[in-house]
């Protein structure tokens, strides 16, 4: 079981020649272009956009709160895509975009409920209160901590890539059972405004910064997708390594 | 229906059922999960009354969920043991020969999961009127059919975690990290026909958590057996 392991992952890590030191040529640009998307987006929410008529400046949070979850979905999904794939094809690259996007959509659902409740703090006055959303969210939150913990845990690492694919496609056919659990068991979050029927009712003067900042995030996803994926590479090269020397000594 | 594929459907069904019958006579014989699990049951009961205080009306307003952790954290204990048997005498490999299609496998496991779950609530059901001045004999047929749906849905994501944590280090930990998230749906539907029907409201009124548990069941008893396969490979 061992040795069929280290053979898959040695395949992987050679296939394409070795691996670079740095960051490839791609990774740099998205990475830069990351960072000014959203130095852009953010500086347009935080400082230029005036402030809600309602909520005031709290509401400036959303700039952040909205697109976080909305990439933080968007990677959810390739986890889901990148787990059949791997079944089906049994190539450890799919294996390897499954992890970073998981851990790229813990963080970004992390995030989302820390500004959620930094912003409910002030308009609802409680850190935390058990709305629909919010539990949804820390529902998605715990399965996908669930699945990397999963992964730590699994000794043979083609064994983990497997459970792990198991278990993600068991966590996204989830999602839209816990929507109506707990949307009938509760609802209190304000709406949503922008994807609703009858059109945005969002003035425009916010919609380009949540944009902006959208697009930022899923650029940073990317760059840190590919920077993890290499990561993961240099890992099962490390197996590799290790493999032969073991043969010689 | 071709002959063919009656045949195979004989086949699942007669394999299903030499797996379960095998799992409970192994229990009958050993009594290693049922009285653990029944002796929990009762001792779960037991300290929410020492948790809570001895209000009558208190526990009242939080029998349902009450009942229903009794019951998971029981049935926990029993899936965790599934799959312990075969690692522990390393049956694995000999599980793994049994000839035909995986899901056997699973149905079979399945089958003997949701049968001691069940026997359990039947001890809890009683015992907890008992303990808790609550008058539930006359809803018996309502509470029966939701635990029940309940109960399979729980189980079925259940049976294929308890077999993908048995190789895994901490797998104790892991089952109940994995589990609890997943069926969340399955909790809160449950949680809430029980809570109406112990109020007094009829199968009417839960009528869309019934269709919720039973959609949660179909799905999962479907896609479970699917991607059990991948869970036992070697």
């Amino acid at each position: 079981m061992e040795e069929r392991t280290v053979v898959a992952s040695a395949q992987w890590a050679s296939e394409h020649g070795r691996v670079g030191a740095g960051a490839s040529l791609a990774a740099k640009v998205l990475g830069a272009a990351a960072a000014l998307v959203l130095a852009a987006g953010l500086y347009l929410g935080l400082v230029v956009v005036p402030p809600d008529a309602v909520q005031g400046d709290v509401q400036r949070i959303m700039y952040l709160h909205v697109p976080s979850i909305v990439t933080a979905y968007v990677a959810f999904l390739v986890v889901f895509c990148t787990s059949v794939l791997y079944l089906w094809k049994r190539d450890l690259r799919f294996d390897a975009v499954a992890v970073a996007s998981a851990e790229i959509g813990v963080v970004l659902t992390g995030i989302t409920l820390a500004t959620g409740s930094i912003w409910g703090k002030s308009t609802w006055g409680v850190w935390w209160t058990w709305d629909a959303r919010l539990t949804l969210t820390a529902i998605l939150f715990t399965i996908y901590v669930g699945y990397l913990m999963l992964r730590s845990f699994a000794e043979d690492p083609r064994a983990g890539a497997r459970y792990g694919a198991v278990l993600a496609i068991l966590g996204f056919l989830d999602i839209p059972l816990n929507h109506f659990a707990v949307y009938w068991w509760r609802t209190l979050h304000q709406p949503s405004s922008i994807i609703r029927p009858g059109g945005p009712s969002v003035a425009s003067t916010m919609l380009v910064p949540l944009g902006i900042n959208f697009a930022g995030l899923v650029l940073l996803s990317i760059y840190l997708l590919l920077e993890r994926v290499r990561l993961e590479r240099i890992r099962h090269r490390t197996i590799e390594v290790r493999l032969k020397r073991g043969r010689r000594g | 229906m071709s002959i063919r594929a009656e045949g195979m459907v004989a086949g699942v069904l007669r394999r299903t059922w030499a797996m379960t019958w095998k799992d409970v006579t192994v229990e009958l014989r050993a009594r290693e999960r049922i009285n653990a699990m029944l002796f929990f049951a009762a001792l779960v009961l037991f300290i929410f009354n020492f948790a809570l205080g001895p209000d009558q009306e208190k526990l009242r307003e939080v029998a349902p969920g009450l009942l229903w952790l009794a019951f998971l954290f029981t049935g926990m204990l029993g899936l965790g043991r599934s799959f312990q048997a075969e690692r522990e005498n390393e049956c694995f490999e000999e599980l793994l020969l049994t000839p035909g299609d995986r899901e056997s496998i699973y149905f079979g496991k399945l089958a003997g999961n949701v049968l001691f779950m069940v026997t359990a609530e039947a001890l809890i059901l009683p015992l907890f009127g008992i303990l808790y001045n609550l008058d539930i004999w006359r809803l018996l047929p309502s509470l029966a059919l939701v635990a029940f749906l309940g109960t399979v849905g729980f189980s079925a994501i259940g049976t294929l975690l308890a077999a993908m944590t048995a190789h895994l280090r901490a797998r104790e930990v892991m089952l109940p990290l994995l589990l609890f998230p997943l069926t969340v749906p399955v909790i809160l539907g449950s949680v809430r026909a029980t809570a109406t029907i112990l109020a007094g409201g009829g199968l009417g009124e839960v009528s869309h958590w019934l269709k919720l548990l039973g959609g949660f069941d179909v799905i999962f008893l479907v896609v479970c057996p699917l991607v059990f396969e991948f869970v036992l490979e070697e």
